[in-house]
């Protein structure tokens, strides 16, 4: 998953010298065959379906697309999805930037722990996810009774919203990052160190450079999965309009109550603010 | 990301954090099962009205839809619900029996058993109903397919159940034995079970799958409305169920709310003339004599028996049929 840009270079030049010499370039129906393989699958289960949210979106024109949008439920809804992305993302970045350096550059007991509890939430159905924080939060859950006599809300709330969010895209950036400084050993940090940089300055001008496409990458997965988690969030919201609903769930909600277009349109907005 | 879309994303969030709703002096929350949704958006307006012209206190009251027995046990967990307005009793009643949040004598504290509207089951066939399905005993004609939600998370799908059940028991000859035949053979000619009621419809409708929906009266009206009159057909079946889905102030949170009047006050203004009239335009059968006649060309005639007479309460009929190992369970092991 972790191909970085230079790497797919690499892997261009030397597809173009397997092509340059007969003896091992394929059979150019071979070629068509694979290409239009991959191109007809990429049209039919990516694009096709994309299409038909654009089309649905506008089907009932411009004004209701951008009522969709602005009406106060819809608006709620993006401001609650993008808080929860907001703070899961930074949470995740420095969390998967520490996770992936302990596990490249450290050796410690537990370490195999640590690389399977990174994995877990990929593991783990979301909905389970949700189902912990309840079975936790709930008023019969293990801190429930105490949060309720405190006042303090997390399930059916915002907070919980932002527990699963962070649950399920936690494994994003780690595992990005980790085959790469694998990859990379550590070579070039111990060289910065040896010339006298100081810890933060070895991360800063050494480690961060190296890594930092995958991290990007990283971190644009994790945002794509905050925005666009249905399952575990769905579990603790307590679908509360314009208060717990997040984007998908609103989604949900306009497709169930017949209204087609305003779902789409907001369905659509969404992977504009992804990249 | 760079500089310049962090600030522009930052800008974007407080711009929206400034547009969200101003808040209300006071705020509900109504959960409630998944086909009341637009009953309770006109219904909410309208309160709110009525409240600001008594009280001078303007309300704002949010609303929480689901599968009747989910979104029961999401209040059972914690989800503060001012009042519950649930599609049948035993999930109210599993508020005070789980968790004790209202006094087992909740139903008794509004007329007609806390039911301000009742509703009953009928078939929603496709335009000219071309597999010509007329009362229970067609749907298991072979080739027939069936579509109901699960009866064990959803409150429409339960008195779906108990309607076929009824009918069966009402045959000459009918017994419990050859009720709980029909109903397996029904439940074998259903393709798919969704969760909810809404579920099921949109399964119906949108996707296209099935024959016959066995569905919430005022929801075969609504999907048909909402979807074109000519997609759909509404037949009723000779006899059916009284459904009476009940309301009730959740009393815990209210007290610790500090909303108990304002919340009392919504309930009760359900069995006005203006809550009977609303419930009647979203096709829920008001209770109110004289609305009821007003509206009466719009509802078909059809012989009705309550629970309470066929299968003697809630919840003696949530223990035989529904609860783990009950009779659903054994039909659906094959």
């Amino acid at each position: 998953m972790s191909a970085t840009v230079s790497n797919l270079y690499a892997q261009h030049d030397r597809a173009a010298l397997l092509e340059s010499r007969q003896a091992t370039r394929e059979n150019p129906w071979v070629k068509a065959g694979i290409l239009v393989a991959a191109l007809g699958f990429f049209a039919v289960f990516l694009l096709l379906p994309l299409a038909v949210v654009f089309v649905e979106a506008l089907a009932k024109g411009w004004g209701t697309y951008l009522e969709a949008l602005t009406e106060p439920d819809a608006r709620s809804a993006i401001w609650l999805t993008l808080s929860a992305a907001a703070i899961s993302v930074p949470l995740n970045l420095v969390f998967g930037v520490a996770a992936a350096w302990a596990i490249t550059r450290f050796e410690f007991r537990g370490k195999q722990l640590l690389i399977t509890l990174i994995d877990l939430p990929f593991s783990v159905s979301p909905v389970v996810a949700g189902l912990v924080y309840v079975l936790v939060f709930s008023n019969h859950g293990w801190f429930g009774p105490w949060l309720s006599e405190h006042d303090i809300k997390i399930i059916f709330a915002i907070p919980g919203i932002v527990l699963a969010t962070v649950f399920v895209t936690v494994p994003f950036i780690a595992r990005e990052l980790i085959p790469l400084m694998q990859a990379q050993g550590r070579e070039e940090e111990e060289a910065a160190v040896v010339l006298g940089a100081r810890g933060w300055q070895v991360f800063w001008h050494v480690t961060l450079p190296n890594i930092r496409w995958a991290l990007l990458y990283g971190v644009i997965l994790s945002n794509a999965r905050a925005m666009g988690e249905f399952g575990a969030v769905s579990v603790v919201s307590g679908h509360i309009r314009g208060e717990t609903n997040t984007l998908p769930l609103h989604v949900e909600i306009l497709y169930n109550e017949y209204n087609f277009a305003a779902a789409f349109a907001v369905a659509r907005c969404w992977p504009c603010w992804r990249s | 990301m760079s500089l310049r879309t962090f600030t522009v994303l930052a800008s974007t969030l407080t711009l929206l954090g400034a547009a969200a709703p101003a808040l209300a002096d006071v705020s509900l929350l109504n959960v409630s099962y998944d086909p009341t949704r637009e009953l309770y958006q006109d219904f909410n307006t309208a309160f709110a009205k009525y409240w600001k012209a008594k009280t001078g206190e303007a309300v704002s009251v949010k609303q929480s839809h689901g599968g009747s027995g989910k979104q029961a046990r999401a209040v059972i967990d914690g989800l503060e619900a001012d009042v519950v307005t649930l599609a049948l009793g035993y999930d109210v009643d599993a508020l005070n029996t789980e968790a004790k949040l209202i006094p087992p004598n909740w139903q008794k504290r509004l007329p007609n058993n806390a039911s301000p509207y009742t509703s009953t089951i009928v078939f929603l066939v496709r335009k000219g109903n071309p597999k010509g399905i007329h009362d229970w005993n067609d749907l298991i004609k072979p080739g027939v397919d069936v579509v109901t939600p699960n009866p064990k998370t959803s409150g429409g799908a339960r008195w779906n159940y108990l309607a076929a059940w009824g009918y069966a028991l009402k045959q000459p000859g009918g017994n419990d034995a050859k009720a709980r035949d029909f109903v397996k053979k029904v439940y074998q000619h259903v393709k798919v079970l969704d969760s909810g009621a809404r579920g099921a419809t949109v399964t119906f409708t949108q996707r296209g799958i099935g024959d016959v929906l066995l569905a919430w009266e005022n929801e075969a009206y609504l999907s048909t409305k909402e979807l074109g009159p000519d997609k759909f057909d509404i037949v009723t079946p000779s006899v059916s169920i009284l459904a009476e889905p009940p309301v009730s102030v959740v009393d815990k949170v209210v007290d610790k709310h500090g909303t108990r009047k304002v919340a009392e006050a919504y309930l009760q203004y359900l069995y006005s003339p203006e809550g009977q009239e609303l419930a009647a335009q979203n096709y829920y059968r008001p209770r109110d004599a004289r609305i009821a006649a007003k509206y009466a060309s719009q509802f078909s005639k059809v012989k009705l028996f309550t629970i309470d007479q066929v299968f003697g309460g809630w919840s003696k009929a949530q223990k035989t049929h529904f609860a783990d190992g009950g009779v659903f369970d054994q039909i659906q092991a094959r």
